[in-house]
């Protein structure tokens, strides 16, 4: 019956929206513009998601045990400005080790509030992001920063460098996110994450100490945003000290892009690799089209709230709740 | 009016991904008649319910209202066509007035739109009367009691001229005295025309209201009988394919050494001075009112709540308990009262579930080993005879009872010394409560000091060695399983002889917790 062909059409471009729209899109663009498709490009599209991507791997541990970290942005700029103005001053390996360790403490700080004061993690992270905003200005007393022998450190290797032929950025990218799945899918560990965010009364009647699985979630996110922070150090061998702005909504974008619920106990890292590449490729392909910069954050928009909406009319059966 | 059905359903079929939900349903409501709906959980009723209020589309068949063909998209759409559904969990906006709740959405105005307050109060107070409702039309809905919410969503519906009201397991939370009220209510209903239907695990409910009994199982119509000309056996039977005695006392077991110890035991306000000795082999049952301090006491052994005075000795040694996880690690596990918020995380699968509280002894080095937490599922699987279609099903799509055992399976799993039940078996149908009575006996013939809490008192007398009655945070009386009977008991509680109890001091008792 025709109607019954409509129905399943509908469930089938409801269930796999996401991959759908994501394929005509390429499609599209690959039509639109020549450069699209080429080498090139695609490895351009795979360096600057690594940034987010990295980012991201951190944020999907702490959306799935059911917060958020708005923080990551402005933790970017911190850690980016910190890890390039400290490597002329005790090296790039201090550098790292203080970038890291400063990223640490933010997460631990966020992951005490949310999870051991039992604080919403929304306000928690919001207030972070403004108080690490103006932390970064305080260190840098508004000016820029940047490397001086920028041809000669071995810093670069993280944002410029290649191991085997391959980025390394991407090859980190890779490699955390391998981890990354490993501790979600594969330990003890990861299973708490799933449960503190799916339900939490039931995790903690289940003996799991909720508080530190949180501040555990937290932590990483921090540690995955100082590691973006050296990538994009050594790429750009200098910082602003706004660097990150707005980082934390395409971060959080791309974890629900992925399929990553927010309400908690559902997601994974693949869903988010997934995301990441939808989103490298919408802001790639916008930019070899010619439209401005800013445009792709209103298109960003539009396809998150497609995402988003797909994903539930596909729970529910209907594009309309009958609740509304 | 015509004299036809107000209500039919004509082979009703509604599948989901992998269940075929109702299967072929056919059923017909008159005016004036109060039709009741059984079946174990599972079974199809919500789905079939939810379908004649407009939450789901079927897939098959048709419904007619009043002879006509109608289709229902929307609760709304429902709704208007005078088709109500009082549901099981409450709906109501805890942040507004009790009359603001009953005329959500359809508030009496005054000119440029403002609310008409006045006519609004008047109105809502007219109906409490009615429902002989204690609090007032201006009462906010979250100070009220659950029972209390209850009648709130019941008040509602006699604001519309409903034509089917359909009351989905209405007595769940109310006290006695509100029972009779609300039974005072349906037959107001039936007696205007309206046509009700009435789901409920409860057969003396069921039998003293109903006139006609259809009975579904695994989705399909398995009976429809008028109530007058059959007995709950041969309800049972339609519902579980065979006969099940639910009284039968189960033999006692012989005990062995004290496990638990408990002297002096006060947390605040919720209980004081409770001691009490629970050994190896045996059951202690807790029985109360809702409020009388059981689940608090089960908290504080598990770690949750701190306690102000007393000692505990678990196993002969004197323990401060921490936390949940202290507990565990002492074999102290507890099923809690309510599977779905304290129990279960209902978006993972079986599996997960069942190795939640052990899942640190599931990992071979750093890495969980599937094969080992296969193997624990498939042993409890078997063990408390699960049903399910294999380890990835989701347990929020199980019915009440795989998921309680599912719970249950989980605290074996941690090999305890001390198991407490909280309310093992509510909200649960009747095979699988007699299976979870009979697994808890077995229980304790294998050496486990158990603790039942339950509110049911069929459920306290048939499985405990001995039985302990609380009353307002306080233990009244303990009695043997030789000694205890139900009035004694109700004594016990209450102070009073049973007949009184049930007349006049149950409704106080409880309203007061």
């Amino acid at each position: 019956m025709a109607e019954e062909r409509l129905k399943s059409a509908t469930r089938i471009l409801t269930q796999r929206g996401i991959l759908i729209a994501f394929i005509l899109f390429m499609v599209g663009f690959s039509v639109v513009s020549d450069r699209f498709m080429t080498a090139d490009n695609l490895q351009a599209v795979f360096r600057q998601a690594a940034i987010i991507g990295v980012m991201a791997l951190g944020v999907t541990l702490v959306v799935i045990c059911g917060n958020l970290d708005l923080s990551v942005g402005s933790l970017l700029s911190l850690s980016t400005v910190l890890v390039v103005d400290l490597h002329d001053k005790i090296g790039p390996i201090s550098a790292i080790a203080v970038t890291l360790l400063v990223a640490l403490a933010v997460g631990a700080v966020n992951g005490l509030l949310v999870g051991v004061a039992r604080l919403n993690s929304l306000i928690v992270t919001l207030g972070m992001l403004s108080a690490i905003q103006g932390l970064t200005l305080i260190y840098t007393g508004g000016q820029n920063v940047d490397i001086q022998n920028q041809d000669t450190t071995w810093f670069a290797i993280f944002g410029r460098g290649a191991i085997l032929g391959v980025p390394t950025q991407i090859l980190i990218f890779v490699v955390l996110a391998v981890v990354m799945h490993v501790v979600l899918a594969h330990t003890p560990f990861g299973r708490r994450v799933y449960a503190s965010g799916g339900n939490p009364t039931a995790a903690v009647f289940s003996g799991i100490r909720r508080g530190r699985v949180v501040l555990a979630t937290y932590m990483t996110s921090a540690f995955c945003t100082g590691i973006a922070a050296i990538i994009l150090g050594s790429r750009v061998m200098g910082s602003q000290n706004n660097v990150g702005q707005g980082y934390e909504l395409l971060v959080l974008s791309a974890v629900i892009l992925g399929g990553t619920s927010l309400l908690g106990g559902s997601g994974s890292i693949a869903k988010t690799v997934i995301g990441v590449l939808i989103l490298g490729f919408i802001q790639n392909g916008l930019l070899l089209l010619g439209f401005a910069y800013y445009v792709q954050w209103l298109v960003t928009w539009v396809v998150i709230i497609l995402a988003v909406w797909l994903d539930i009319a596909a729970k529910r059966g209907r594009m309309f709740s009958p609740f509304a | 009016m015509t004299d036809g059905p107000t209500l039919t359903l004509f082979h009703i079929g509604k599948s989901f991904p992998g269940v075929r939900a109702i299967d072929d349903v056919s059923l017909d409501i008159h005016p004036g008649e109060v039709h009741a709906l059984l079946g174990e959980n599972g079974a199809g009723k919500s789905t079939l319910m939810k379908i004649l209020a407009g939450m789901y589309q079927p897939d098959e068949g048709e419904i007619t209202l009043d002879g006509a063909r109608v289709v229902m998209r929307t609760p709304l759409e429902a709704k208007a066509l005078g088709v109500v559904l009082i549901h099981q969990e409450l709906s109501l906006v805890k942040e507004l007035s009790v009359a603001e709740n009953i005329y959500l959405g359809d508030l009496p105005r005054r000119s440029l739109g403002r609310v008409d307050w006045k006519t609004l109060y008047a109105r809502v107070g007219d109906i409490l009367k009615r429902l002989k409702c204690g609090f007032t039309p201006e009462t906010r809905v979250g100070d009220l009691s659950i029972a209390n919410q209850q009648m709130v969503e019941i008040a509602r519906v006699l604001t519309t001229t409903a034509r089917v009201v359909i009351f989905d397991e209405p007595t769940a939370s109310l006290t006695d005295a509100e029972k009779i009220v609300l039974f005072d209510i349906i037959r107001d209903l039936k007696a205007g025309g309206a046509a009700i239907i009435y789901i409920s695990h409860r057969m003396d409910e069921i039998f003293t209201l109903s006139d006609r009994i259809t009975v579904l199982r695994d989705g399909k119509h398995s009976g429809t009988l008028a109530t007058a000309e059959t007995n709950e056996d041969e309800v049972t039977r339609l519902m579980i394919g065979r006969s099940l005695d639910l009284t039968r006392r189960i033999e006692a077991s012989t005990p062995g050494e004290a496990v638990l110890d408990v002297r002096g035991l006060s947390c605040g306000r919720l209980f004081q001075d409770v001691s009490f000795t629970v050994h190896a082999g045996e059951v202690v049952g807790f029985y109360g009112l809702i409020g009388a301090g059981r689940s608090e006491i089960a908290e504080t052994l598990f770690g949750l709540r701190a306690p102000t005075a007393g000692t505990i000795r678990f196993r002969g040694e004197p323990v401060s308990i921490a936390s949940p996880a202290h507990a565990i690690s002492l074999g102290i596990s507890l099923v809690p009262e309510s599977r779905k918020e304290q129990g279960l995380v209902l978006e993972l699968n079986c599996r997960d579930n069942i190795t939640l509280a052990t899942i640190d002894a599931m990992a071979n080095g750093p890495f969980l080993s599937g094969s080992r937490e296969a193997a624990v599922f498939e042993k409890y699987r078997e063990r408390l005879r699960i049903k399910t279609p294999g380890w990835r099903q989701v347990v929020g799509n199980l019915s009440g009872g795989n998921q309680q055992k599912i719970v249950i399976g989980k605290w074996l799993a941690t090999q305890p010394k001390l198991l407490i039940l909280d309310e093992p078996t509510r909200g649960i149908d009747i095979g699988s409560k007699a299976e979870i009575h009979d697994l808890i006996r077995e229980l304790a013939r294998s050496g486990y000091a158990i603790i039942v809490i339950s509110s049911e008192m069929p459920e306290v007398l048939k499985v405990s060695d001995r039985v302990i009655g609380m009353y307002h945070g306080r233990l009244m009386r303990e009695f043997t399983a030789e000694e205890v009977t139900e009035d004694k008991l109700v004594q016990a509680i209450s102070g009073i002889a049973r007949s009184e109890f049930s007349a006049c001091a149950a409704p106080l008792l409880q309203t007061r917790c």
